[in-house]
């Protein structure tokens, strides 16, 4: 019982734990608004991939495209773990532009042919929309004519956002038509339209943005009508091909045990369909899950979160080096203490349990504070921010050019657990030297230091 | 040597320290038998190792060479654990500086060894008869009234009282009393000293260690230390 009281009493009357104190409250609230911040900005960006991708996605790489997506689908259809289908033509292609003033554009784009209700199931398409998110059939049906062939529009190919990450949408889409230009490959991989001019380009209308919220896709990406594309691509032939399939699983599907199930049926697929014409294609086809697919991307901003954990490893070894200075110095002032307990019996393992319980008490008061500190400042951090903008013109990123809105603050109640425990982990490992010091001193030596 | 009627029983005990290269010779073969409820003062020159002997009759320092007997048991054989238990209920110590814990108050300072040896639901369970006990003793010092007051808050009188008080806590057979009046004043000396004799008047053995032989006259024994061994052995 000591222990607990004189634990508390160190903590309260000596004012040098103060700060110790603050110093883990320090680090605790740098890291807990950094981590939440990044850890919120890779989840978003997580988020929006998965969005994008669907959860799993059966596809190539190559432009030529894969065949019999059609049987393949339908073996799918009927499976217990898929929610949604949607199968994808991908392609690049030169979008061309008049403007008003004559002058013409021409931006290299990736072209996404879908059916828009299929793909708003198995990926969050309908949501990226701005005009026909209610009603996603109409995605390709441009307001003010419906009788021209539309396209939607990657938000950052046909507008820019303000200071405030704001886009300045209108009240309907602006009436503008596009030439899309692209080269349609044989299933050989050969241009298919060889001595005949290369390209096939078609004229479509912007009927809407799509805000994905990945600046990539958002800056490149035409989506148009599955037909439509598949034959711009050239993989509307006798033997249809398409670039990709997204599959949504049911929502109790485990991400893992939904793609070994495709890998499996897509293999089975694969040896039914061996010999028949362009089966070759096949093999270029890969199953991946929505993380897979999306890793090239979604690895940089995991290898940033992961250098940023390495760094806080630093603060947080600081955190132990200034607790140890502190606790050294405590227990230098308290080695009469220690005689005494020793004394009237206290043994080795008690003085280590009295110091480390107090070593546990800093770290938990430090990390409470730093926790309750940095939640307060994360609940306010975009209204600090918009003040520091306003008065200041401050921001933490540009919003005209990158992709993130608000600063992400959605408060991890895991994260700020771990961090707690490493708080007090450093504090109990800091105080290690010191506290064993102090178990292993001899009463007599204490005392007789003490009288002197 | 060794017989029941005896308490605390030494043979032979040496001590050195080294200080830089040279090594002191403190203690140089130190007989010594106490008996039960026996009075006695161990009086020698500063530096005679006075206080390294009582240190090392409780344990709380190791002797060189030699034996410790306390009621028959050699505290040499004794664990790490056995001798912290030793400290806790055998004996109780005072200091010439007092030690108290500055952190605590009166009351928590006498309840200390209590609560030493208990964990914290032990502790609760016996907390009622442990605070009566701590009241009694302090009713019995006269320091009833500062129960609640702070180790700086009290005269170098009330905290040497409080010493005795917690040294008394688990009703210890052996009081080691190390310089006790040494840093008082001759009234509040005699003070103390009357604490002690009333102590000894009711069966409780005592060795005090003091330079004062006016002090030392109020015990039942004196012990010479000088050289290093007893000049008047028992």
């Amino acid at each position: 019982m000591y222990k607990v009281i004189l634990a508390t009493r160190y903590l309260l009357k000596r004012r040098i734990t103060y700060f110790a104190v603050l110093a883990v409250a320090l680090c605790v609230f740098i890291v807990v608004v950094v981590m939440t911040v990044m850890t919120g900005l890779v989840n978003d960006f997580k988020d929006k991939n998965h969005s994008f991708a669907g959860d799993c996605v059966v596809g190539t790489e190559s432009l030529v495209g894969f065949p019999y997506y059609e049987d393949f689908i339908s073996s799918l259809a009927g499976r217990d773990f898929v929610e949604a289908v949607s199968p994808a033509i991908k392609s690049y292609a030169l979008l061309t532009v008049r403007l008003r003033d004559l002058n013409i554009v021409n931006i290299g784009v990736e072209i996404v042919g879908i059916d828009p209700i299929a793909h708003s199931r198995a990926t969050g398409f309908a949501e990226t929309l701005y005009y026909r998110k209610g009603d996603v059939s109409r995605a390709f049906v441009p307001s003010y004519d419906p009788n021209l062939l539309g396209c939607v529009l990657g938000i950052d190919i046909v507008m820019e956002r303000d200071s405030r990450s704001e886009y300045p949408y209108e009240a309907s889409p602006a009436e503008i038509a596009f030439s899309i230009s692209c080269f349609p490959l044989t299933a050989k991989g050969a241009l298919a339209k060889a001595g005949a001019g290369l390209v096939n380009t078609q004229t479509f209308y912007y009927s809407d943005a799509s805000h994905s919220g990945l600046a990539r896709v958002d800056g490149s990406t035409v989506y148009l009508q599955f037909e439509q594309a598949q034959l711009l691509c050239g993989m509307a032939g006798p033997v249809k091909r398409i670039s990709a399939i997204h599959i949504k699983f049911k929502p109790d599907v485990k991400l893992q045990d939904g793609c070994e199930k495709v890998t499996s049926l897509w293999q089975n697929f694969k040896r039914q369909t061996a010999g028949r014409e362009q089966a070759d294609l096949l093999d270029t086809v890969t199953v991946q899950s929505w993380k897979d697919h999306r890793r090239a991307f979604i690895a940089a901003m995991e290898k940033e979160q992961t250098m940023l954990i390495v760094m806080f490893g630093f603060v947080g070894i600081t955190t132990v080096f200034i607790v140890f200075v502190v606790f050294y110095m405590i227990i230098s002032h308290k080695t009469k203490d220690i005689g005494i307990l020793k004394s009237v019996g206290a043994s080795n393992a008690d003085i280590v349990g009295l110091f480390s319980g107090f070593a546990s008490l800093v770290g938990l008061l430090g990390a409470c504070i730093g926790l309750l500190g940095g939640w307060a400042f994360l609940l306010k951090i975009n209204r600090i921010e918009s003040w520091l903008f306003e008065h200041f013109g401050f921001q933490l990123w540009n919003r005209t050019i990158f992709a993130i809105g608000d600063i992400p603050n959605r408060v991890d109640a895991g994260v700020l657990l771990a961090i707690a425990a490493s708080a007090i982990a450093a504090c109990l490992l800091g105080a290690l030297v010191p506290t064993w010091q102090a178990a292993a001193s001899k009463p007599v030596e204490t005392l007789r230091a003490a009288q002197l | 040597m060794s017989s029941n009627e005896f308490i605390l029983e030494t043979e032979g005990i040496y001590k050195s320290y080294r200080m830089g290269a040279t090594e002191v010779r403190v203690l140089k073969g130190v007989d010594l038998a106490v008996k039960r409820g026996e009075f006695v003062a161990i009086v020698g020159a500063s530096g005679s190792g006075k206080s390294t002997l009582l240190h090392i009759l409780g344990a709380l320092d190791k002797p060189d060479k030699g034996i410790v007997r306390f009621q028959g048991r050699d505290l040499s054989m004794q664990s790490a654990g056995e001798l912290n238990r030793y400290r806790n209920k055998m004996v109780g110590f005072i200091f010439q500086f007092y030690h108290l814990l500055d952190e605590l108050d009166v009351l928590e300072n006498i309840c200390l060894p209590a609560m030493a040896s208990k964990s914290v639901l032990a502790w609760l369970a016996c907390r009622r008869w442990a605070k009566g006990r701590a009241g009694q003793l302090l009713a019995e010092l006269g320091l009833l009234e500062r129960a609640n007051h702070k180790p700086y808050q009290l005269s170098g009188g009330e905290r040497q009282r409080v010493a005795i008080g917690r040294a008394l806590m688990n009703e210890p057979k052996l009081l080691l009393a190390d310089e006790p009046t040494g840093n008082l004043d001759s009234a509040t000396g005699n003070g103390i000293l009357e604490v002690f004799e009333k102590l000894n008047k009711a069966g409780q053995t005592i060795i005090m260690v003091t330079h004062d032989e006016r002090v030392a006259r109020m015990a039942g024994r004196i012990i010479t230390l000088a050289d290093g061994k007893i000049r008047n052995p028992a």
